[in-house]
C-alpha cells in the first residue's frame, strides 16, 4: 500500500506539471497537449515517486536509470517535469518551440535529460533493449524505461524489439505503454486495434500487467515492484489512460492530439486545473 | 482454368510421387546453380505440390494474369527454388529452361523475382510479402472477387516488424480472403530461430492478433493438404494461417538438423549420389 | 492572394475525382487534414488509415495497386520516405518495372516545413532518396496552383511517384489560371543576364525573393523553378540554361549528396566548356538549435542577406 501522502504530493505535482504544460503550448501556439497530458501521471510517478535513479546535476551519471518518451510528440510534460528537477532552468520553458530554444516539439539529446531523439514514432523501445542489454552485461543494476504510445505500436518496429527483449530476458526493461486509445486520426480500435493487448504482449513473451494510468496507487504499485519477479523476463505495462486527461473537454476528443487552446479554452483548462487543486488541497 | 484439370491434380499418393519428383528435380537445379538456398527450398516441397496439384490454388499457366485466378506470393522467395520445375511442370514455361538456372541470359535466377512468369510479386528482401499481399486481398475485395491470396513466409521472416503491422492490418479488415502459410523450419541462416530471437509459439502470437489458425506437419503431404484445404473453406471473418511445421534441407540427411544449411551447397558427387538413392 | 495549404487542395481534387473513378483508393498513415474528413466521410471503403505503420502503407498501396487501383498514399514526408524506404525499393521501384503499379505517395513536410518540429520530422533528404530509384516520379510543387493537375498527370502517369508537398501555408507563384506543363517539368520564371537560380518547392520562393532584391540593384538574375526533379525535359531544360553562364541551386535538402544541384551539375558538367554551379542547401549536418524556418535558414548560412551577398560576389 503506497501511503496517502505521498499519493497527494504526486497528484499535486501532476497538476502542477499539467498547468505548465497548458501554458507552454498557448505560448508557443504549438504542441501536442492529449497525448502529454495522458502521460503526465506516467512521467511524475516515474521522476517523483522514487522509481528512477537520477541525478538532474549530473546527467549522464553512468549508473542512471534510463527514461526514454518513445513518443517524442509528449515531449512537453517532460520538460516540465525536466525543468522542475533542476536539469535546466524554468525559464527554458517558455521559449518552448521558440527561435534559439534547445526545446523544440519533440526531445532530442541537446536537452538534459533527454536520452534519445525521439519524435519518429517506433525507436524507443529498440533504442532501449539496446541500452537493458548493455546495462545487464555490463552487470551495473540501471533499469530502462520506456514509454511508448498505443497508437505507435501500429509500427512494426516496435514488434522487432519486442522479440528481442524476450529472447534477451531483459528483465532490467520496463515497457509502459499509454494506452489511451487514440492516435491521431483515429481511435486505435478503429483503424489500427490493439484489443486484446495484455494477450499479444504476453505472446510475445512480456511479463504483461495491466493497470488504470491515472491511479498513481496502481503505478507505483506496479513500478515498485522489484524486478524478475517473472524470472528473465521484460515487464509491459498497459496503462490505461485517457488523452487530454485533467481537463474536461479535452479528455477523449480526437481533435485535442495537437489542438492549441484559444483563450477561452485556456482559461477554462486553468480554472479546472487550479480548482483541484484546489478541492484536494483541503 | 487449370484448377480441375487430370493431370494437374492428383490423388494423396500421386500427391506423394510429385512431392519426390520435385525434391529430385530441385536438386538437378542445385548441380548446376550451388547458390541456391538449397535446403529452404526444400523445405517448402509439399506446401508448394499441395497447393498446386491438390486443387487448392485455382491457377492459369496460359495465362499467368488471368483475373480469376487465386493470387500466391512467396515472400521467402530465396528458397522457393523447387517451385521452379513446378511452374516448368503446369506450363508457366518450357522444362528447358530447368537446365539454365543462374545461368547468363536465363530467366530463373538463384533468387526467383516477377519476371518469371508464375510469380506474382518480387520478393527476395524479406518481410515484403504479406503486406503486399493484404492491399491484394484489400483489391480483391473491392472488385468483389471470390478468389484468395495465398501467402508463403518462412518463420525468421517473423522477426520483421514489417510482417506484425501487416498482420495487423489483415486482421482490422476481416481479410477472410487471406491465407497465410508459415514455413516453419526454425532455422535461419546462421543458427535455429530460437537461439536468435524466439519467435515460439507462433499459434498463440496469431490468436492474440486476432487470426484463425491452423497446423499441420508441413511433410505429411496428405494431413498438409486436408489442412490447408480447411483453411481455404473455412467461413470466418478473420484471415488464416497455417503453420506448417517442416524440415530446413528435408530430405536431404547432410542437411536435415545442420543449424547452418541455410549456406550449406552440396557437392556434385553428394547430390549425385542423392539422386542415384532417390530413384532407386 | 491568401496562401494556401498544398495538401487540402490536392486531396480535395481528389476526393472529387473519387466520385467518379471508383478505382481510386486513398490510404493514410494516421495523418490528417482537414480536407481528409469530407473524403472519409465520402469513400469509407475506399479511404483507410492503416495506422502508424509506414511500411506497411507502401506495401498494401502496391498490392492494390496491383489489382489495378490507382492508390495515394498520405503521410508525413520524412517517415514515408525513409521509414518505408525499401518497401518503395522493392514493390514500387522494382515491381513498378515491370508491371503497372499506380501508386502516389504523398508526402508533406518536405524540406524545414516542420520547423520547430524538430530535427526527427525535417526532410532534408527525400529528394536525394527518391532521385536515386527508377521507376519513381518527384513532384515537387512551389505552389498551389499545381494542385489541380497533380491527380491528372498521375492518372495518365500511371507510374509509382512520390509528391512532396510544403506543410506551411505559402502565397501563389504563379497565376491561379497557369497550367502546369508536366512535360517540361519546369518553368522558367524570370529570365536574367549571367545567373539563373534554379530552384524547387518553398526555396522557388526564396529565390524569387532574391531575384527581385537584386533587381534593385541592378543585378537581373534569372529563376527556373522544377517541379519534376527527377524528369524534366533535358533538352529543353539545357536549352534554358544555355543562356545563362553561372549557376545557383537552391533546395532545401542536403547538397552534394544527389538532390537538386546533382541535376544542374551533370548538365553543366556534359558541356564542353562546363560553367560553374553554386548549390545552396543544408550542409553535412543536422539543425537542432530550435527555430522557425527563417531562424533554421539562417544558421545553415541560407538566410536572405548572405544568398543575396553571395550572389553579388559570383556576379
Amino acid at each position: 500500500m503506497v501511503d496517502a501522502d505521498k499519493i497527494e504530493m504526486l497528484e499535486d505535482k501532476a497538476r502542477a506539471i499539467r498547468l505548465t504544460v497548458l501554458n507552454m503550448i498557448a505560448e508557443a501556439g504549438k504542441g501536442h497537449i492529449g497525448g502529454a497530458y495522458s502521460c503526465t501521471d506516467i512521467i511524475v510517478a516515474l521522476y517523483y515517486g522514487g522509481i528512477l535513479r537520477f541525478a538532474p546535476d549530473n546527467p549522464s551519471w553512468g549508473l542512471r536509470d534510463r527514461f526514454i518518451l518513445s513518443k517524442g510528440h509528449s515531449g512537453s510534460a517532460l520538460f516540465a517535469v525536466l525543468a522542475d528537477l533542476g536539469y535546466f532552468d524554468t525559464s527554458e520553458l517558455a521559449l518552448y518551440c521558440k527561435n534559439g530554444s534547445i526545446l523544440g516539439g519533440h526531445p532530442d539529446r541537446n536537452v538534459p535529460g533527454i536520452e534519445a531523439d525521439t519524435g519518429s514514432l517506433g525507436h524507443g523501445l529498440g533504442i532501449g533493449a539496446g541500452m537493458a542489454l548493455a546495462a545487464k552485461l555490463n552487470n551495473t543494476g540501471q533499469r530502462v524505461f520506456v514509454l511508448v504510445g498505443d497508437g505507435e505500436c501500429a509500427e512494426g518496429a516496435v514488434w522487432e524489439a519486442m522479440v528481442f527483449a524476450a529472447r534477451h530476458k531483459l528483465a532490467n526493461l520496463t515497457l509502459i505503454i499509454d494506452r489511451n486509445r487514440q492516435c491521431v486520426l483515429d481511435f486505435t480500435e478503429d483503424c489500427a486495434p490493439l484489443d486484446p493487448f495484455s494477450d499479444k504482449l504476453a505472446a510475445f513473451g512480456w511479463d504483461t500487467r495491466e493497470i488504470n494510468g491515472h491511479s498513481f496507487e496502481e503505478i507505483l504499485a506496479v513500478l515498485e515492484e522489484p524486478v524478475a519477479i517473472v524470472e528473465d523476463r521484460p515487464r509491459a505495462i498497459v496503462a490505461n489512460t485517457v488523452k487530454g486527461k485533467g481537463v474536461s473537454f479535452m479528455e477523449g476528443i480526437l481533435k485535442w492530439h495537437h489542438a492549441v487552446p484559444n483563450q477561452d479554452e485556456l482559461f477554462a483548462a486553468r480554472t479546472e486545473l487550479a480548482q483541484q487543486t484546489n478541492y484536494q488541497a483541503s | 482454368m487449370e484448377e480441375n484439370s487430370s493431370n494437374n491434380t492428383l490423388l494423396t499418393p500421386t500427391l506423394q510421387e510429385k512431392c519426390n519428383w520435385v525434391r529430385t528435380e530441385t536438386l538437378k537445379i542445385h548441380k548446376i546453380a550451388p547458390g541456391i538456398r538449397v535446403a529452404s527450398a526444400l523445405s517448402c516441397v509439399e506446401i508448394l505440390v499441395a497447393l498446386y496439384y491438390g486443387k487448392i490454388l485455382r491457377f492459369n499457366p496460359h495465362n499467368p494474369s488471368d483475373e480469376d485466378r487465386d493470387r500466391f506470393i512467396i515472400s521467402k522467395a530465396h528458397g522457393s527454388v523447387s517451385f521452379y520445375p513446378i511452374l516448368a511442370d503446369l506450363g508457366y514455361f518450357p522444362f528447358d529452361q530447368l537446365g539454365k538456372v543462374g545461368k547468363v541470359g536465363s530467366i530463373l535466377g538463384d533468387i526467383p523475382d516477377n519476371s518469371i512468369p508464375g510469380y506474382e510479386t518480387i520478393n527476395g528482401s524479406l518481410g515484403h510479402g504479406l503486406g503486399v499481399a493484404c492491399g491484394i486481398a484489400l483489391g480483391l475485395k473491392a472488385k468483389q472477387s471470390s478468389r484468395s491470396v495465398f501467402v508463403l513466409l518462412g518463420d525468421g521472416e517473423l522477426f520483421e516488424g514489417s510482417v506484425w503491422e501487416s498482420i495487423m492490418f489483415a486482421s482490422q479488415h476481416n481479410l477472410d480472403n487471406l491465407v497465410l502459410i508459415i514455413d516453419n523450419n526454425r532455422i535461419c541462416m546462421l543458427d535455429y530461430c530460437t537461439k536468435i530471437i524466439n519467435i515460439e509459439p507462433i499459434e498463440e502470437k496469431f490468436a492474440a492478433f486476432g487470426w484463425k489458425h491452423f497446423t499441420a506437419d508441413g511433410h505429411d503431404i496428405e494431413e498438409l493438404h486436408s489442412v490447408l484445404s480447411a483453411a481455404k473453406e473455412q467461413a470466418c471473418s478473420s484471415p488464416k494461417v497455417v503453420i506448417a511445421n517442416t524440415v530446413k534441407g528435408k530430405g536431404v540427411p547432410k542437411l536435415e538438423g545442420d543449424s547452418l544449411c541455410h549456406i550449406r551447397a552440396l557437392k556434385p558427387e553428394e547430390i549425385d549420389a542423392l539422386l542415384r538413392e532417390m530413384q532407386s | 492572394m491568401k496562401p494556401e495549404v498544398m495538401r487540402d487542395l490536392l486531396i480535395e481534387d481528389i476526393c472529387l475525382r473519387m466520385k467518379d473513378n471508383k478505382k481510386i483508393f486513398f490510404l493514410s498513415a494516421d495523418f490528417g487534414s482537414p480536407a481528409l474528413d469530407q473524403l472519409r466521410a465520402d469513400f469509407p471503403d475506399r479511404f483507410f488509415n492503416v495506422g502508424i505503420a509506414e511500411q506497411n502503407l507502401v506495401s498494401i498501396a502496391a498490392g492494390l495497386g496491383l489489382e489495378g487501383f490507382t492508390v495515394y498514399a498520405y503521410a508525413i514526408a520524412p517517415f514515408i520516405s525513409m521509414r518505408a524506404f525499401e518497401q518503395i525499393r522493392i514493390s514500387l521501384a522494382l515491381m513498378g518495372q515491370t508491371r503497372e503499379v499506380n501508386v502516389n505517395m504523398i508526402g508533406v513536410g518536405a524540406g524545414l516545413s516542420y520547423d520547430v518540429t524538430g530535427p526527427t520530422h525535417h526532410c532534408l533528404e527525400d529528394i536525394a532518396l527518391m532521385n536515386l530509384l527508377p521507376n519513381i516520379s518527384v513532384i515537387s510543387p512551389s505552389d498551389a496552383t499545381f494542385m489541380k493537375d497533380i491527380v491528372s498527370y498521375t492518372l495518365v502517369n500511371k507510374k509509382p511517384s512520390y509528391i512532396r508537398l510544403d506543410g506551411k501555408a505559402l502565397p501563389r507563384i504563379y497565376d491561379q489560371t497557369a497550367k502546369p506543363d508536366f512535360n517540361d517539368g519546369f518553368c522558367q520564371i524570370c529570365k536574367g543576364e549571367k545567373i539563373c537560380i534554379v530552384a524547387t518547392g518553398y526555396m522557388t520562393h526564396v529565390a524569387l525573393k532574391t531575384a527581385e532584391v537584386l533587381k534593385n540593384d541592378g543585378i537581373s538574375v534569372g529563376v527556373i523553378d522544377i517541379y519534376l526533379v527527377k524528369s524534366p525535359d533535358m533538352d529543353k531544360l539545357k536549352a534554358s540554361l544555355n543562356e545563362y553562364s553561372i549557376f545557383v541551386t537552391m533546395e532545401e535538402g542536403f547538397i552534394r549528396k544527389g538532390g537538386l544541384d546533382a541535376l544542374i551539375t551533370s548538365i553543366s558538367s556534359a558541356t564542353p566548356s562546363p560553367k560553374p554551379v553554386y548549390p545552396l542547401g543544408f550542409d553535412d549536418q543536422y539543425v537542432f538549435e530550435v527555430g522557425d524556418r527563417k531562424h533554421l535558414h539562417a544558421l545553415a548560412g541560407l538566410g536572405e542577406d548572405r544568398i543575396i551577398e553571395f550572389i553579388k560576389s559570383i556576379n
